[in-house]
């Protein structure tokens, strides 16, 4: 048996990899729902319907797969150009820090006003923090993997001692918490009385403005050009650091509203468990979604599922949630290994 | 050697047909090779030499019929067993480790390389031998990363020849080698023949076959559409065979030149890698007028290349065009200046593989010509392409289509298109037909040449004497990154040129003066 290449795949071929890894997937997790007791189709019920089973479930799925579609939007933009940003974490930190820091009384604006500050603050907060990792790859050959990843621990330490020291709530009773956002400064629900809040709308217009950058504009072009073949894009007269500076600008600034989204949408105070990596999961999203920014929406959806219908699973059947986890991890692993399958074919001699 | 060896079978192909999807690239396809016979395979870019190598050797399997080693059957798509029945094949595209030496590559699948078994100083003796012995010059401590495109072919074929071959499959082995190399590589392969080794010899230079070869066998559209003996059979009648109608090769009017476009004056540029920089190279290129580049590969041709194509700047001496110094030298600037480049590697340099067609078309004008406020003008890019496509004779199904996709002489046309649409005055190019079938060959050269009687100065950048002796109106020569003074067409034979390549004749201490 060998692999042979594929010259083009056809449609089919090409939205098999996800449909392939989500299939092998579920067959593990029905394996493991088997081994700790529960019936694998009752366990898919339960989570099928702790997702998507009353409105409550649904509008929680959503709310779940908001910060999800933002960090996943900001690695597929990265990962398009070739840029490896490992970092979201830290850049929806940055983003959740500065939403914070205006929003807690320091500015008096109307709400409009005063969310619009927070979101592009929490952008080019998000953006700056990969914008390092981005100048010391394009000036001195730092790899970006090594520097963004590493830098998620630091910048979360640097959250901990905010949010120990100068961010801490004095009304927090010692907790490691912020203040709370003023009104103004929290994401309104989109419907009064329904838990869902304007940043999931956010997320599906980040959606489709990254798609639109990536088909329609002159940017768009150029980031696919510099990933695809970055020496042909330099011999074509592409400014190719350039184009991956604004990458990672974009990339970041993405990654920055998830922070900003999920604290003044959700939280409406910043602790050190906002995201229990979001940034991380964001690469998950993004793969499944095969880098393209509507697919992320999807992908999101399928990811923040799993886990919001898994933990009403756990309390239902009595099978651990970290089922989720496991799912997620073999959706990955078994991307990886689907995607060969759009560019190889399996030869049996 | 008598009539009874000669005749035999040492390979026998029966009925091969692969199809890739809908394309078939080889039909029905039978011939048998015998000992101490050199059988050429003449065809077309496209027309399913290399895929049929690529059978034999095992990388592919066939959807039908078989192939027969020394009356054995060959199992099917295992190289190794190809490799151990003795069939060595130099690829095309090299297929070295670049980050190990010369002699790791060679022993590499024939030792383990981390045995205490190993002898390094005796696998590189033979090394030696072999080399010195074909002509291969290359030093078997030297990592191959380093190597120019030349040296990595001498490895190539030393590391077929190291490993005992009794059939060996050259695919358009000679393309970076000087004359003389390459005739000093054919004596050597006639004395391997002789010893009983056979060759089966992939070229497009059609001298070569009428000179090497016992048998021709010529490939259409994946068919075998004719085979010929040797001496029963004529150049011209093997490159209608190929192309399946009588082509002739462009007839180049007398120049008509003009004022110098291009002025290098004592130009000296960093050299990368092993090979060499540019060393005080002063040249003029003239308005109407083909200059041809010849020289061994790796011997600064790269440097000028990136020089003109707006890559690199010069580290001292001066640049004009036009009369003037650019400011800010770049692709952009070049392209800006009225440039037009062809580069060397079309796959990795000239296109995105994986962009359609008229994403690559817009390559160098989307920023220019393609767009406004930030928004790409896909309508215009398209009606660019199809307008390509249709002035540049581009065989495709359409500008949808991936690159990765087209022949290399469709390709090629694409890249020519793209340059020349925009009636540039200066237009590099470089190696612009390597790999691609007569009929592209002729097409490239005939738009060259029609450029250059628009008033365009053209400098051709070939390893192909030939090539570069029927277009180039006057020629230099460059060795260890200078250049020979000016010869105008006609005056200098192939062998003085050779001489050129090899190092004589430019003046002592040019290079320490640099």
């Amino acid at each position: 048996m060998r692999l042979e290449p594929i010259a083009a795949p056809s449609f089919g071929r090409r939205i098999l990899p996800p449909a392939l890894a989500i299939g092998a997937t579920f067959v593990v997790a029905a394996l493991l729902a088997m081994i700790a007791g529960g019936n694998p189709f009752a366990v898919f019920g339960l989570i099928l319907k702790g997702a998507f089973g009353s409105k409550f479930a649904i509008l929680e799925t959503l709310n779940s797969a908001t910060p999800l579609i933002f960090t996943g939007l900001a690695i597929a933009v990265a990962f398009r150009a070739k840029l490896w940003n490992i970092g979201a974490e830290a850049q929806l930190y940055a983003g959740a820090v500065i939403t914070v820091v205006l929003g807690t009384g320091a500015l008096s604006l109307p709400a409009p006003l005063m969310l619009a500050l927070c979101a592009i603050a929490a952008m080019l907060a998000g953006a700056l923090i990969l914008l390092g990792p981005a100048l010391l790859k394009t000036r001195l050959g730092v790899d970006e993997v090594v520097t963004t990843l590493l830098f998620n621990f630091i910048f979360l330490l640097f959250v901990s001692y905010l949010l120990e020291g100068p961010l801490k709530d004095p009304m927090g009773m010692g907790w490691p918490k912020s203040a709370r956002l003023i009104p103004e400064a929290r994401l309104p629900r989109i419907v009064e009385g329904l838990r869902l809040h304007w940043g999931f709308a956010l997320a599906l217009i980040a959606a489709i403005a990254v798609w639109v950058i990536n088909t329609l504009t002159t940017l768009g072009y150029e980031m696919r050009a510099v990933g695809q073949n970055a020496e042909a894009a330099a011999f074509a007269g592409i400014p190719v650091t350039k184009v991956i500076l604004k990458t990672a600008l974009l990339s970041g600034g993405l990654a920055g509203l998830a922070g900003f989204s999920e604290v003044s949408g959700l939280k409406g105070s910043l602790t050190l468990d906002l995201s229990p990596g979001f940034g991380y999961t964001g690469i998950v999203v993004a793969m499944l979604a095969l880098l393209h920014p509507l697919g992320v929406v999807v992908a999101a959806l399928f990811v923040a599922a799993i886990f919001v219908g898994a933990d009403s699973m756990s309390r239902a059947a009595g099978v651990p949630s970290y089922l989720a986890d496991i799912m997620l991890a073999s959706a990955l692993l078994f991307m990886v290994l689907a995607i060969l399958l759009t560019k190889f074919r399996v030869r049996r001699d | 050697m008598t009539q009874k060896e000669k005749a035999q079978v040492v390979l026998r192909l029966d009925g091969i047909t692969k199809r890739f999807g809908p394309v078939t690239a080889n039909e029905d396809v039978s011939f048998a090779l015998h000992r101490g016979e050199v059988i050429a395979l003449l065809g077309e870019n496209g027309a399913g030499k290399t895929t049929l190598m690529n059978i034999l050797f095992g990388q592919y399997t066939a959807d039908e019929g078989s192939v027969e080693l020394f009356g054995q059957p060959l199992p099917a798509g295992d190289p190794r067993a190809a490799l151990d029945a003795g069939v060595g094949m130099v690829h095309q595209h090299f297929t070295l480790a670049g980050n190990l030496t010369v002699w790791e590559n060679i022993v590499l699948g024939v030792d383990a390389l981390s045995t205490a078994s190993l002898k390094p100083a005796a696998a590189k003796a033979r090394i030696r031998a072999l080399s010195e012995r074909f002509h291969l010059k290359v030093d078997p401590g030297a990592k191959v990363g380093r190597l120019t495109v030349g040296e990595r072919q001498r490895v190539e074929i030393l590391k077929a020849l190291y490993r005992d071959a009794k059939i060996l499959i050259l695919d358009e082995p000679t393309a970076v080698l000087t004359p003389q190399e390459a005739d000093a590589l054919f004596a050597t392969l006639r004395e391997a023949i002789a010893s009983g080794l056979s060759v089966i010899f992939i070229s497009h230079k059609l001298h070569e076959v009428m000179a090497i070869s016992d048998r021709v066998l010529v490939l259409r559209h994946g068919r075998l559409v004719a085979e010929r003996a040797t001496t029963d059979t004529h150049g011209e009648e093997l490159a209608a065979l190929m192309v399946g109608a009588e082509v002739s090769a462009p007839s180049i009017a007398p120049a008509n030149p003009g004022a110098p476009l291009l002025t290098l004056r004592d130009v000296t540029t960093p050299g990368a890698g092993s090979a060499p920089g540019l060393a005080r190279v002063s040249l003029d290129l003239r308005a109407g007028q083909i200059t041809g580049l010849a020289g061994v590969s790796g011997n600064g041709q790269a440097a000028l290349s990136d020089l003109i194509s707006g890559l690199i700047a010069p580290a001292s001496g001066s640049m004009e065009l036009h009369g003037a110094s650019p400011k800010g030298w770049s692709p952009r600037a070049a392209i800006a200046n009225g440039v037009a480049r062809i580069p060397e590697d079309r796959h990795k340099t000239g296109t995105i593989a994986d962009f359609d067609l008229t994403e690559n078309a817009i390559l160098e004008t989307y920023a220019t010509r393609f767009s406004s406020r930030g928004w790409l003008d896909w309508s215009g890019a398209r009606a660019f392409a199809q307008k390509l496509i249709a002035g540049y004779d581009i065989r495709c199904p359409g500008p949808d289509i991936r690159i990765r996709l087209l022949s290399g002489g469709n390709m090629q046309k694409l890249i020519l298109g793209r340059v020349l649409e925009g009636a540039p005055d200066i237009i590099l190019a470089n190696q612009p037909v390597r790999g691609l079938d007569i009929g592209a060959v002729n097409y490239v050269h005939e738009q060259l040449a029609k450029a250059r009687d628009r008033g365009a100065a053209v400098l051709l950048i070939s390893e192909d004497l030939d090539e570069i002796m029927r277009l180039s109106d006057v020629i230099h020569v460059i060795s260890e990154g200078r250049l020979s003074p000016e010869f105008a067409r006609g005056t200098m034979r192939p062998e003085d040129l050779g001489r050129w390549m090899a190092g004589e004749g430019f003046e002592k201490g040019h290079t320490d003066a640099a």
